[in-house]
């Protein structure tokens, strides 16, 4: 699972929660996999994404590196920011672990680098 | 003063002869993808494979051709005609300006011909050619190059048939044409299922996967998601045209790479068969975003709106995948606490109408204002009308191609465009008319057919074929669900083998080519 799609997932799902996001990470086994750098799509996406979450997210694995925690300005036409982006976006990935829902502690298990997000029939 | 530059000219499209109601909606995606509009005649038909159409430019021409799957080549149209006479009365009266670029002595070319419906024989061919070139008024200075010429020009009938199995004497349409470029279906073949790493029950043919990523506008650095992804062929096809892709599925030993393998010779999945691979096999790795084990049933676990370019989606029928969702008929269920871990939770049976009215609301939620949803809606031919076609306010229906299954059945490809802002519980799909009200489709799939075989009676193989699966039928204690299987088994070897007795009738009498 990547950071990118952390980002976007809530628990909602379960009964009764209401804010569900962000989902808690608790990381096993987190890989490095070399991703092809693409800006445009990066920059393209970056707005659509929760920052603050993303940078909160790579903390909690212990792979944000110097990547500035406050989105800058000219994120579009900066390289190099684009480029650690990418990095904690795309090419961090957890492996083994869980999401956990912050509100009742729920665990979504990773497995071979697939969330599951299934919940049992008595929650739903 | 330089001579005014004509903002429009007239190409022709060759189509590939599949698919026939996907053709146009395929065109029309393409060319709307690169800015352009193409305007199809009324008296359009579908039986021909060529269609004349006004485009800006040769450059536009063959950027539509580098993304179509239905169109075989594309042309510059010389001229075209009813008859001979006509074809050639208009090129002797066309714009030599037209021409003067292609026709130097300079330059090889080649004159071929093309014929469909009607299969001609080489010398008749020749004759063709060299009438036109004789009566044309046209004059090729350069040498002939049959192998790799500068400019390639073709001469096509088309051959209109009455009765399916003869041709008439002469074409119903000539054209001629300067060939500019072919259309993208080599890459059908690079995409077979016979050479992917996971396929699946139910995995995309290659051509439909792609022709579904072209009437998404599926292009470079959009997100594409697939809820129902099973194998990720529709993941393939759209990262194929550059997009980045994410998908979500139920069956949680799909995603894993355990379980029983559907490739015949193979008794169960490896573990490295999972879509990843499957991307990685065309070095499309790098476009692959997240699957996850989910139930599409629940957008609440999507946090974002507007996260997706496209919706790109095979629901499951009930035929050969199961439509389900989390839950239990039980009241009050609770798992206990020891057990939880490794659970695998209980299904219900997911309503198909209830699928794509839930499919239409998140698109609605998460597309980008622009986005589209392309899927698949199963249908009983008979029962078909166009309200069985579910709405949303914020969804503009643009495609709805059918594909036939077999003569009862079919599967419709709808597109759908999102054109106003989603708000919460103001806007919701409604189904006019739910084409699964009183049976769902599977009861629908495997109903005895009422009319028997439309050709003759049964020989008496067949006769003898009904008979003893029948009687395996009622010796083996099999569920009725089977039993339709095997009937519904039945009637299409009855409709497939009354089909090519029919052929080899009318084969039997004459062989063209060996008297």
């Amino acid at each position: 699972m990547k950071l990118i799609t952390h980002n976007m997932l809530s628990s909602n799902i379960i009964k009764g929660v209401k804010n569900g996001y962000p989902l808690g990470i608790q990381a096993t086994d987190v890989q490095v996999n070399e991703v092809d750098f693409n800006p445009d799509f990066v920059a393209r996406i970056i707005p659509k994404l929760q920052w603050p979450i993303l940078c909160q997210a790579a903390e909690s694995i212990g792979h944000l590196g110097d990547l500035p925690k406050e989105l800058i300005s000219d994120f579009e036409s900066n390289e190099e920011f684009l480029k650690k982006a990418h990095h904690i976006l795309m090419e961090i990935e957890v492996k083994e672990g869980n999401l956990v829902c912050p509100e009742t502690g729920r665990k979504f298990p990773i497995s071979n680098g697939i969330l599951n997000m299934l919940l049992n029939e008595d929650e739903v | 003063m330089a001579a005014p530059v004509v903002s429009c000219r007239k190409y022709l499209v060759q189509f590939a002869h599949e698919h026939l109601d996907f053709r146009i909606p395929e065109l029309l995606a393409v060319a709307d993808i690169f800015g352009t509009t193409v305007t199809i005649p009324e008296a359009y038909d579908k039986e021909n494979p060529y269609l004349v159409v006004d485009l800006p430019s040769d450059e536009i021409v063959k950027k539509i051709a580098s993304r179509t799957i239905l169109v075989k080549s594309f042309y510059q149209l010389w001229a075209q005609g009813h008859s001979y006479d006509e074809l050639f009365h208009q090129l002797r009266e066309l714009p030599h300006a037209l021409m003067a670029p292609y026709l130097n002595k300079n330059n090889t070319f080649r004159v071929i011909h093309d014929s469909f419906n009607k299969q001609l024989v080489h010398r008749e061919k020749v004759a063709l050619i060299e009438k036109l070139i004789g009566e044309s008024g046209i004059e090729f200075p350069g040498n002939i190059s049959l192998k790799s010429p500068d400019y390639s020009f073709h001469l096509l009938e088309y051959y209109k048939r009455d009765i399916p199995t003869s041709s008439p004497e002469l074409p119903d349409r000539v054209y001629f044409g300067r060939w500019i470029t072919d259309g993208h279906r080599d890459v059908i073949k690079q995409f077979d299922l016979k050479n992917r790493k996971v396929i699946g029950n139910t995995s995309m043919d290659a051509a439909l996967a792609l022709i579904m990523a072209n009437m998404g506008h599926v292009t470079t650095n959009k997100i594409v998601y697939d809820p129902f992804v099973g194998t990720g062929s529709l993941l393939v096809a759209s990262a194929h045209y550059g997009s980045y892709v994410m998908g979500t599925e139920i069956d949680w030993k799909l995603l894993h790479g355990r379980g029983r393998s559907s490739r015949a010779k193979q008794k169960w999945r490896t573990r490295d068969e999972n879509i990843h691979n499957n991307l990685c096999q065309y070095h499309l790795g790098d476009l692959y975003l997240d699957v996850m084990v989910a139930d599409a049933s629940r957008h609440m676990m999507w946090h974002q709106i507007e996260m997706f370019d496209a919706i790109i989606t095979d629901p499951p029928y009930g035929i050969r995948e199961p439509t389900k969702k989390v839950g239990t008929k039980k009241e009050d269920v609770e798992i206990p606490e020891e057990l939880k871990s490794g659970h695998i939770p209980s299904k219900v049976t997911y309503d198909l109408s209830q699928i794509l009215l839930d499919l239409l609301n998140f698109a609605a939620k998460f597309l980008v204002l622009g986005g589209r949803l392309v899927y698949w809606l199963p249908v009983y031919r008979e029962d078909y009308v166009e309200d069985n076609i579910p709405l949303h306010p914020c969804l503009k229906l643009i495609g709805n191609s059918e594909q036939i299954l077999k003569s009862t059945v079919s599967r419709r490809l709808i597109t759908m465009k999102k054109v106003q802002d989603y708000e919460e519980k103001l806007h919701l799909a409604e189904l006019p008319n739910n084409h699964y009200k009183d049976a769902s489709f599977r009861e629908k799939y495997f109903r005895p057919h009422e009319k028997g075989p439309r050709n003759s009676k049964p020989s008496r193989f067949k006769n003898n074929y009904v008979k003893a699966v029948e009687a395996h039928v009622r010796s083996h204690d099999v569920t009725c669900e089977d039993a339709n299987e095997h009937r519904s088994d039945v009637q299409e070897r009855r409709e497939s083998s009354s089909n090519s007795c029919y052929k080899d009738m009318a084969y039997g009498g004459w062989s063209p080519g060996k008297a």
